[in-house]
């Protein structure tokens, strides 16, 4: 099944006179249960790609379909409310609201999605027990290791059970130990769950987890191990 | 959503000392208000209940010539029978108490000083007279005393008089000369309104007839009305070819006015002072969202929408206006309170047109209360609207972003 498909899209920043193509002519297909690397030159356009493909952003031209469903023309709210259902974020930094416990930061997509009470405390601690992170339950994001935050920001993404995360380099901000560490929890969740993922990386300790790897250069596609 | 609270209450606690400034940059708003609301009810208060005791009664009834400006009783000006006039007027449902007096112009001496003095004869038995039974010394006067003369403080004080001493008083009379008899200080009164008791005299009213020449005429009939509201209707009722009558209002016109003049001051001075804090509350929003633009990312890119983000920060503004007005509400209230009971002393303001206490005790009213905070909330909230909004706005794209 297609998870996510990107017909020709383009993505044009304009700052006064300056345009730059970060996504430069795009086509792409991602199936359901992948771990997939994108990786490319800084400026080769992986975040905007990952942006688009989130809906956090929306394409100059061209189109993304998510879990079968045109994004084109949907409206703030409409995108609000896709994300909250279908994708997960994990980003380079670890981007949990810091004035929420561990706990209450996974339990945030739970919330908004209008979990009920019950349900909602069962999947918090599943999550919690999937990322090792129980005994770290209340802890504020500020007594807590990067590495740890991270696993934390993953047991999020995971909470609404999407059918994709997206992570923009999240081994980035983490030395070798805890990179590993969250990279093969990623991978574990991916194989039990059948979650797909999507990474935006640097790194080979990333790559050489992914399962199929998309080298942008440009902005266009130069390499896709899948297809060679 | 439950965890809106739980955030905005942990976010306003991430930077404690700026939120409690901006709280407390509230409170002192609201006191201010609040106090000054309080003064002037207090002053209002103060002076209408001065004035219409002391000076002009709720209603006055006059002699159809009479003009109040020439203190003259030439017999035209006056009542004729005032003893039955204000008997009848007694007898009105409406009406508490009604009195003739007689006022004169005359001047005090003493040695060789002298001041110039309304000579007002009253009825010592009436009601009415009551506000002049507060003495520093000596009695009160009695209704055939024919001796005895009532000054107020002030004037005895500049005069070096004390109770039991003489006096020398002059008076234009009914005919247009002028005589003159020696007195006795029987007591000195203090009404608390040194512009009014330093220029006033008091005899009882048959011997001040006697001594004008007014024989059995008065200048006013002074009325107090259970109702002071009544006062149009009544005056209305009262009105005879023969007799004007003149109500609070018409004889305050001073007052009146300037009790509508300083509400619609008072609301401008409120408006600003509301200005002011609503800005400093908003000002902290906007900062703290700039501050959060990643946080804010964040939750959108989790799927809150504009509107749940405006809700985290409304839920904010209103944590720091409730807190803030609580604050102030209790300061208000103290500040009036305490001034209520000890009062401001102003002395002898010297105004013109209306009299008012040496000192002014500030008077909360529950609606000045109300209203206060009320707009204060309103706006505050109506204001915060604007960093709810910003926040709302941001796109999710600049979470991404952003590196540390
Ligand atoms: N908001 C923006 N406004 C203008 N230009 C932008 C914006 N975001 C990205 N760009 C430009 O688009 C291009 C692609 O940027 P992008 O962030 O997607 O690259 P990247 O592959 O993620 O790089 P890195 O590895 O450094 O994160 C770059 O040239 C960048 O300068
Ligand atoms: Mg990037």
């Amino acid at each position: 099944m297609e998870v996510a498909k990107l017909t020709d899209v383009t993505r044009i920043y304009k700052i006064g006179e300056v345009e730059t193509h970060a996504v430069n002519g795009i086509t792409l297909s991602i199936k359901s249960g992948e771990f997939t690397a994108l990786v490319g030159p800084s400026g080769s356009g992986k975040t905007t790609l990952l942006q688009l493909i989130g809906c956090l952003d929306q394409p100059t031209s061209g189109q993304v379909v998510i879990n079968g469903m045109e994004t084109t023309g949907l409206s703030r709210n409409q995108r609000a409310d896709l994300r909250k259902g279908a994708i997960g974020f994990v980003f380079q930094f670890f981007a949990l609201i810091p004035t929420l416990t561990a706990y209450e930061n996974i339990e945030m997509p739970l919330l908004l999605s209008g979990k009920g009470n019950g349900k909602r405390t069962q999947r918090v601690k599943e999550l919690l027990e999937d990322v090792d992170m129980t005994d770290r339950a209340n802890h504020r994001p500020d007594q807590l290791s990067g590495g740890q935050q991270q696993r934390v920001a993953v047991a999020r993404a995971l909470a609404t059970n999407p059918k994709m995360i997206l992570a923009d380099e999240p081994t980035a901000n983490l030395d070798t130990e805890n990179g590993e560490q969250v990279m093969e929890i990623m991978k574990r969740l991916n194989k039990e769950t059948d979650t797909t993922f999507i990474f935006a990386t640097h790194d080979p300790r990333v790559i050489k987890y992914a399962t199929r790897v998309i080298t942008l250069e440009d902005g266009k596609i130069v390499k896709d191990s899948k297809e060679a | 959503m439950m965890n809106y609270f739980k955030m905005a209450y942990r976010n306003l606690g991430r930077n404690r000392r700026r939120s409690l400034l901006s709280a407390l940059a509230l409170s002192i708003g609201l006191a201010l208000m609040l106090f000054i609301a309080s003064f002037y009810e207090g002053e209002m208060r103060s002076s209408m209940e001065s004035t219409l005791r002391l000076d002009s009664g709720h209603l006055q009834i006059r002699a159809a010539d009479y003009d109040p400006d020439k203190l003259s009783v030439a017999w035209e000006y006056l009542i004729e029978n005032p003893g039955q006039v204000a008997e009848q007027a007694a007898k009105l449902n409406q009406v508490d108490v009604a009195t003739p007096r007689l006022i004169a112009s005359g001047i005090v001496a003493v040695g060789d000083q002298s001041a110039g003095v309304e000579i007002m004869g009253i009825d010592p038995a009436s009601s009415a007279s009551d506000p002049y039974r507060r003495l520093t010394s000596g009695q009160f006067l009695t209704t055939d005393d024919r001796e005895g003369i009532l000054i107020g403080y002030p004037l005895a004080d500049s005069l070096g008089l004390k109770a039991g001493d003489q006096l020398n008083l002059l008076v234009n009379t009914s005919n247009g000369t002028v005589d003159e008899q020696f007195f006795t200080v029987r007591g000195i009164f203090t009404t608390g309104t040194t512009t009014y008791d330093k220029g006033i005299v008091l005899l009882p009213l048959s011997k001040a007839q006697a001594f004008s020449g007014a024989e059995n005429r008065a200048s006013i009939i002074f009325v107090l009305l259970k109702d002071r509201e009544q006062a149009g209707a009544l005056a209305a009722a009262l009105e005879s070819s023969n007799y004007q009558v003149e109500t609070w209002k018409d004889l305050n016109e001073i007052l009146v006015l300037m009790e509508d003049f300083s509400n619609a001051y008072l609301l401008i001075l409120n408006l600003i002072v509301v200005g002011v804090t609503a800005t400093v509350i908003v000002n902290t929003l906007v900062m703290s969202v700039f501050e959060r633009t990643r946080e804010i990312g964040i939750l959108t890119a989790i799927g809150m929408k504009g509107r749940q983000i405006s809700a985290l920060f409304l839920t904010e503004a209103s944590i720091l206006a409730l807190g803030g007005i609580a604050f102030g509400l209790l300061l208000g209230w103290g500040l009036s309170a305490y001034f209520g009971r000890v009062g401001i002393y102003f002395g002898d303001l010297g105004m013109t047109g209306f009299l008012i206490g040496d000192r002014i005790y500030t008077y909360l009213t529950l609606s000045d209360s109300l209203y206060l905070t009320v707009m204060t909330l309103i706006i505050t909230l109506f204001a915060s609207l604007y960093p709810a909004r910003l926040a709302s706005r941001m796109e999710p794209v600049e979470a991404l972003h952003g590196s540390d």
